[in-house]
């Protein structure tokens, strides 16, 4: 008996839990259609890494000797927005990133002007994207500038990236452009320089590398639970392709700097389907292929399936994994031929496999994070890579949201 | 016969595309709560951004993951 009614109380609240339910409405029309045409914030984004990595296959040192490094990278990004006087909206991303590393290879370039441990360096990159867009239609157009400065590479880079959105707002196309005019301070071993090689006393040569690529994205809504889209971004680059402090050791017994053709055509195809599995599950996948004229061809495949386990806190576990068939140029430490034209050591461009794995949590409470309202978001990632060259590495990540 | 594969392997990816599309639904925009979920965003995550840049320099294979093809160097 005692069953039976608390069979029917479940039912009872079961059958009142869906009343509770909201019903979604269709959004009422703001008939003034008035737009505060003030600049306002959107959000503020603070991303930070640590990567450290370990290895034994240093470019360097012709593919042997430690590949030892750790980056510590920062960036600040910040929305604005403004409508004009059509309704239109203007929206300004400015993004300013500092990357400092140590890497103990680096030493190596010329290891009797180096006192400490390692070799390091900062990297600053400010960009300023410009969007103006339609919100009712979706369709939006902008243009980019970016700069990147490091101790022997300069980047000035331009982009141009369109929208469009179809009238059911279910299909949406991007094309992006993107070029960068880089200068790249030709620093050679300190066997192969000639001359005064005090560091600053000498007047280094540069060269320049300039890359240019055009992005072509599609984006589908399948069902209300379903969306994918298909990237497709062949690039183009032309200039100084080797790294010329990198040392390659022949048959022969003789040691050259780094040589690789001067042009090279990449053509990745990539497609991201994202599934909402039910209220708790959400699995995200990528599949992407890649192939260049120097002969690589990769095969990366991803998996994430975020847990939600409430409305504002969920847990990420995620895979990598990538097959990649290496440059004809490649050979390992002492095994390049000297009749041959190019040649590298360097195993990033070698034959491998690798995995990376981890996990992420993303906290987004309505009332802010750590009770702070204006900190919207915090996620968290820790992933531990390892490579079949037996190169491993681990890095963490921070993103935090302010609105 | 490499490339004759990787031909087989690309017409099964764009057949395998061209039937999702056909089974697209019209969703209207109040249907649309779990698409707009922070989690099924069609991009990879602000936080990727690092993992992106390290795969880059330690990966021969670029682009078409939204992460940077080209442009400043980083290549210690």
């Amino acid at each position: 008996m005692r069953k039976i009614y608390l069979h029917v109380l479940f039912m009872y609240f079961g059958i009142l839990s869906t009343y509770a339910q909201t019903r979604p409405e269709a959004a009422k029309v703001d008939s003034s259609k008035y737009q505060s045409r003030k600049l306002k914030i959107d959000e503020i984004n603070l991303v930070s890494a640590y990567y450290h990595q370990d290895g034994n296959n240093s470019a360097v040192t012709g593919g042997i000797g430690t590949e030892k490094l750790s980056d510590f990278a920062n960036t600040i990004d910040l929305q604005m927005s403004k409508f004009n006087k059509k309704g239109k909206k203007n929206t300004f991303l400015f993004e300013l990133g500092v990357d400092h590393y140590t890497s103990a290879s680096s030493d190596k370039i010329d290891p009797s002007t180096i006192s400490s441990a390692s070799s390091a360096d900062i990297r600053i990159y400010p960009s300023l994207n410009w969007t103006h867009s339609n919100e009712e239609t979706g369709n939006s157009f902008g243009f980019t500038g970016s700069y990147s400065t490091e101790f022997d590479y300069q980047s000035m880079g331009a982009a141009f990236n369109l929208t469009r959105l179809s009238k059911d707002k279910n299909t949406q196309f991007d094309f992006k452009l993107q070029a960068f005019l880089d200068q790249w301070t030709v620093i050679l071993p300190i066997e192969l320089r000639t001359g005064n090689t005090e560091r600053g006393g000498e007047q280094y040569d540069t060269a320049p590398r300039n890359s240019f690529s055009a992005s072509f994205s599609l984006s589908q809504v399948i069902n209300q639970k379903f969306q994918a889209s298909l990237i497709l971004e062949p690039s183009y680059q032309k200039g100084l392709l080797a790294t010329k402090y990198q040392r390659d050791y022949f048959t022969d017994g003789s040691m050259r700097s780094e040589t690789l053709p001067d042009k090279r055509y990449k053509l990745p195809i990539g497609l991201r389907m994202n599934y909402f599995l039910d209220d708790r599950f959400v699995i995200r996948t990528f599949y992407r292929y890649y192939m260049d004229n120097w002969g690589i061809r990769a095969h990366t495949a991803e998996l994430e399936i975020p847990v939600k386990i409430n409305s504002f806190f969920s847990i990420s576990p995620f895979y990598r994994y990538n097959n990649q068939m290496g440059t004809k140029y490649f050979a390992p430490y002492g095994q390049h031929q000297a009749s041959e034209q190019y040649f590298t050591s360097d195993y990033d461009l070698s034959t491998f496999s690798s995995d990376f794995y981890g996990a992420g949590i993303r906290f987004a409470p309505p009332k802010g994070v750590f009770g702070w309202q204006r900190l919207n978001m915090l996620e968290l990632r820790y992933g531990h890579y390892s490579r079949s060259t037996n190169l491993v590495s681990n890095i963490v990540s921070l993103n935090l949201k302010f609105k | 016969m490499k490339s004759s594969r990787t031909f087989v392997f690309l017409s099964i990816l764009a057949f395998s595309i061209i039937g999702m599309l056909s089974a697209c639904s019209s969703v209207k925009p109040y249907q649309k709560s779990k698409l707009n979920d922070a989690d099924m965003i069609l991009s990879a995550r602000k936080a990727q951004k690092f993992e992106q840049s390290f795969q880059l320099y330690r990966e021969g294979a670029s682009g078409a993951n939204g992460g940077k093809s080209g442009g400043g160097c980083g290549c210690n």
